[in-house]
């Protein structure tokens, strides 16, 4: 039987010839994952439940990223007890901070995920590494826990939906105005449970940071997983990256799709989405001249360093607003590094932007530029659900770093092309 | 395995919110949960639930937060089987990994009327309404769910298969 992509994946780890959407499978896991929020809830459960061992030490990693450098005494002893773990059973990928980085650009980097892998996070936006073409989903700390004792997750097989890219990104258009744009369109429960799989001449069009900004927010769609195709641009990412043995699926040609969708790249103007939903997306220029309060620039969905050089592309030379923070957090130490050879950082801070240690910080309203009472945030962060920044009666607009440049030198919501 | 009981019978969309109220999350005790479960949507509910009955629901079933919580009061009240047209994705996951049974079937979910005697047969997949006679196919589990459930959850399974 003809299967998409992410049906190959999850047959070949679970040692089946083929699945079909609805079936239940056990399937074999390359990495667990989890952070500083959710790993110590799994570790309790592993305890509880008698385990003493991990499957693999090489396969179960926890990234300290959420509420660190630790922001409070719970911060520190969630922290704290994810050291102890980490520690006691050896972990090789045990990321805290001085190395660490948002989890989500920090595993790609290190060459954690490689295409055709299976990878389980606690965490719901370890959708993102669809991006190499691995099939990666978040789950519950039951579930983490599972997985860090036996290597092994249930899945209930996904259908898909297909969307045919088609076309090239216009100037100041990227990944984050593509996904906007098609949440917007499917809604935040348009692919509900299912994977959306991205195909079409349009794909070469993106850069992997694009991609890893798409299928990050997969899960703002409801989706299971978002997945990419393996071409030349994912091979180059892994060349030095990834040492181990990997394999590139690709969905049947007669593979069957709950639907098809084609997104003319070259249709997408800069997009925002407006308080409290994701789908709330709108073109800039329908919105423009709202004022905002700061500017936030980083997270796992956009803070890399082609995310950076974007940024800084329209912050060079210029200042931001009076009135507007404007805070840039680069997602890794690599590309903090990598941001500070390019004299990105220079950049921002002679801009007057804050640059920060890598954190999720602001983005889960944690710490690093919490919002009070009616303030307005534009931010290239991924849920602007109410009170995500901060305070109930704060708002959060999502929208690319170019916007959240653009904006933060406009003291406005504005498009980098009307500076 | 089999189960049989009396049902209760809910719309579309429960929510974890309604499963078990956000006020009552500062414990994880499965009993003190059980004692809340429902409350926002049906307060008879727990004084009227008896071992083995089942809740049946439209589509979309325990939509809303990943609290595992929510399946955990509902086993606790002593639900033997939750049926539904849907469920949301990560309730489905959580459900089975804490080892509350449930199925998928829009038909029998459309059917089955509150009060019912539903029987479930998990490995055949069989829901029989032995009210009105009427039986729905649905996909049975496979061997390792149904070692899950059986086992009272996902850890305690893996612990029984020597992991
Ligand atoms: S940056 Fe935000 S969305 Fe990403 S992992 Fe951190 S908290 Fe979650």
């Amino acid at each position: 039987m003809a299967m998409t992509m992410t049906q190959k994946i999850l047959a070949k780890h679970a040692g089946l010839p083929e699945v079909k959407a609805g079936q239940l499978i056990e399937a074999k896991l390359d990495l667990v994952m989890g952070n500083d929020i959710t790993a110590p809830v799994a570790i309790k459960e592993f305890e509880k439940a008698g385990f003493t061992r991990v499957f693999d030490k090489d396969r179960v990693c926890i990234v300290l990223d959420h509420f660190t450098p630790n922001k409070d005494i719970k911060a520190a002893q969630q922290s704290s007890e994810s050291r102890a773990f980490a520690k006691k059973h050896g972990l090789t990928n045990f990321f805290d901070v001085g190395n660490m980085g948002i989890e989500h650009a920090l595993l790609p980097e290190k060459g954690l995920v490689a295409p055709g892998e299976t990878v389980i996070g606690a965490d719901s936006h370890t959708c993102t590494y669809g991006a190499l073409g691995a099939f990666s989903t978040g789950v519950g700390s039951t579930d983490m826990a599972a997985g860090m004792a036996a290597g092994v997750a249930w899945f209930k097989v996904p259908s898909a939906i297909r969307f045919n890219l088609i076309g090239k990104l216009r100037p100041w258009v990227g990944g984050k105005d593509v996904i906007l744009h098609i949440i917007g369109r499917i809604g935040v429960d348009g692919a509900l449970y299912k994977s959306m799989e991205f195909t079409g001449p349009g794909v070469k069009e993106l850069t992997m940071d694009d991609r890893f900004t798409i299928a990050n927010m997969a899960i703002e769609a409801g989706a299971k997983n978002g997945i990419f195709p393996v071409d030349q641009a994912v091979r180059d990412y892994v060349k030095d990256r990834v040492t181990r043995p990997w394999e590139a699926f690709e969905a049947d040609p007669d593979a069957e799709y709950d639907e098809e969708i084609t997104i003319d790249l070259s249709e997408i103007e800069p997009t925002v989405s407006l308080p409290h939903l994701p789908s709330n997306a709108q073109k800039v220029s329908q919105v423009r001249g709202l004022k905002i309060d700061q500017s936030v620039i980083g997270s796992c969905t956009n803070g890399r360093l082609g995310d950076l050089r974007i940024a800084a592309s329209i912050l060079k030379g210029r200042k931001v607003a009076p009135g507007v923070r404007c805070i840039v957090i680069p997602a890794t130490q690599q590309v903090y590094l990598d941001a500070l050879a390019e004299g990105l950082i220079e950049i921002f801070v002679k801009a007057g932007c804050a640059v920060s240690t890598p954190t999720c910080g602001p983005c889960i309203g944690g710490h690093m530029g919490v919002l009070y009472k009616g303030e307005r945030a534009v931010a290239t962060t991924n849920r602007n659900f109410v009170g995500r920044m901060g305070h109930t009666e704060s708002e959060i607009i999502l929208a690319s770093p170019a916007v959240a440049a653009a904006s933060a030198v406009a003291g406005v919501v504005a498009s980098p092309d009307e500076l | 395995m089999k189960t049989t009981g009396t049902v209760f019978r809910y719309g579309d969309n429960v929510d974890t919110d309604v499963i078990i109220p956000a006020r009552y999350l500062n414990t994880s005790d499965p009993a003190e949960l059980a004692k809340h479960c429902m409350e926002d949507i049906d307060a008879s509910f727990v004084g009227k639930v008896q071992k083995n009955d089942l809740i049946v629901a439209g589509a979309n079933f325990g939509c809303g937060s990943s609290r595992e919580h929510a399946p955990i009061a509902i086993r606790a009240c002593g639900v033997s089987c939750v049926i539904a047209g849907s469920f949301a994705r990560i309730f489905y996951r959580n459900a089975i990994n804490i080892g509350l049974p449930i199925m998928e079937s829009p038909e029998a979910a459309a059917d089955i009327k509150p009060g019912d005697q539903v029987s479930v047969d998990f490995d055949t997949g069989l829901i029989v309404n032995e009210t009105t006679g009427r039986s729905f196919q649905s996909a049975p589990f496979p061997e390792f769910v149904t070692n899950i459930i059986r086992a009272g959850g996902l850890l305690n399974s893996l612990k029984e298969r020597g992991v």
